[in-house]
């Protein structure tokens, strides 16, 4: 697997995974799909939750409970719709990957405190949503098979989108 | 006069009212949004399925944005009654 280094980023992994041509034989399933895209958020909620235990900053705490809120309404829809379909979500190396990943950065977050937690958590919002927004555009979007599916990831993408630019903003004030 | 939000966009995205005017926003996303105005003169909540509104109290251009999705933008002219 090829990796790509980038710092700090809990999805490095699933770039690398991720971001290889796509096979027939090896694209991942919708199964796997939905899997992936609901441990994404999962993680972003986590990280989240860790920010509102530890940061005193206003404008972060308002950003963590924006994505804690947008995260757990996507990831909401997300299980109605694995419901509906019949499709039960399947873990697999990119999401164990991103929680693997995730461990070790939330454990680095945990240690810092004050202005140094805050910079590195929307450093790594920042990161994190263009990694996993990358990998949703160039293998997760074109892989999906169901019209559904596709089309929720398609929405996920855009409010995603939408935070990277509200996390570069919030880190251009916070350096 | 009305403007939808739907799949992370104020549609329309340019209106032209009068002094004394309400904006409302009705919100078709399952997500919350935000109405802001770039100037931070007003900032409206809108919730997933639910609706916002303004009431624009002097002639002006204002921008606004939605906090939580920069990307999303619109304009609205505000002219005086004649």
């Amino acid at each position: 697997m090829r990796m790509i280094e980038i710092s700090g980023v809990a999805a490095a992994i699933v770039l690398a995974a991720v971001t290889a041509p796509v096979h027939a034989a090896d694209k991942p399933s919708d199964a796997q799909i939905a899997h992936i895209a609901y441990t994404a958020g999962d993680l972003d909620i986590k990280a989240a939750q860790l920010a509102l235990k530890k940061s005193k900053n206003a404008d972060v705490r308002a950003f963590a409970s924006d994505m804690v809120r947008d995260h757990q309404a996507v990831n909401d829809k997300a299980l109605a719709l694995v419901k509906k379909l019949g499709v039960t979500p399947e873990d697999n190396d990119t999401s164990k990957g991103l929680v693997e990943q995730s461990g070790e950065k939330q454990a680095e977050l945990a240690k810092l405190s004050g202005q140094d937690f805050d910079k590195s958590y929307v450093d790594n919002e920042v990161a994190y949503h263009k990694t996993v927004n990358g990998a949703l555009q160039s293998t997760l979007i074109p892989s999906a098979d169901n019209g559904e599916l596709k089309s929720l990831l398609q929405t996920g993408l855009k409010i995603f989108t939408g935070h990277m630019e509200h996390a570069e903003h919030l880190a251009s004030t916070l350096h | 006069m009305q403007v939808k939000i739907n799949d992370l966009a104020f549609v329309p995205a340019e209106i032209r009212v009068n002094v004394g005017d309400q904006v409302e926003w009705v919100n078709e996303d399952f997500i919350d949004h935000t109405a802001t105005a770039n100037s931070g003169e007003w900032d409206v909540m809108v919730p997933a399925g639910k609706s916002g509104q303004v009431q624009l109290d002097h002639a002006a251009t204002i921008t606004y944005f939605c906090r939580v999705h920069p990307g999303m933008t619109g304009t609205i002219h505000v002219s005086a009654n004649r």
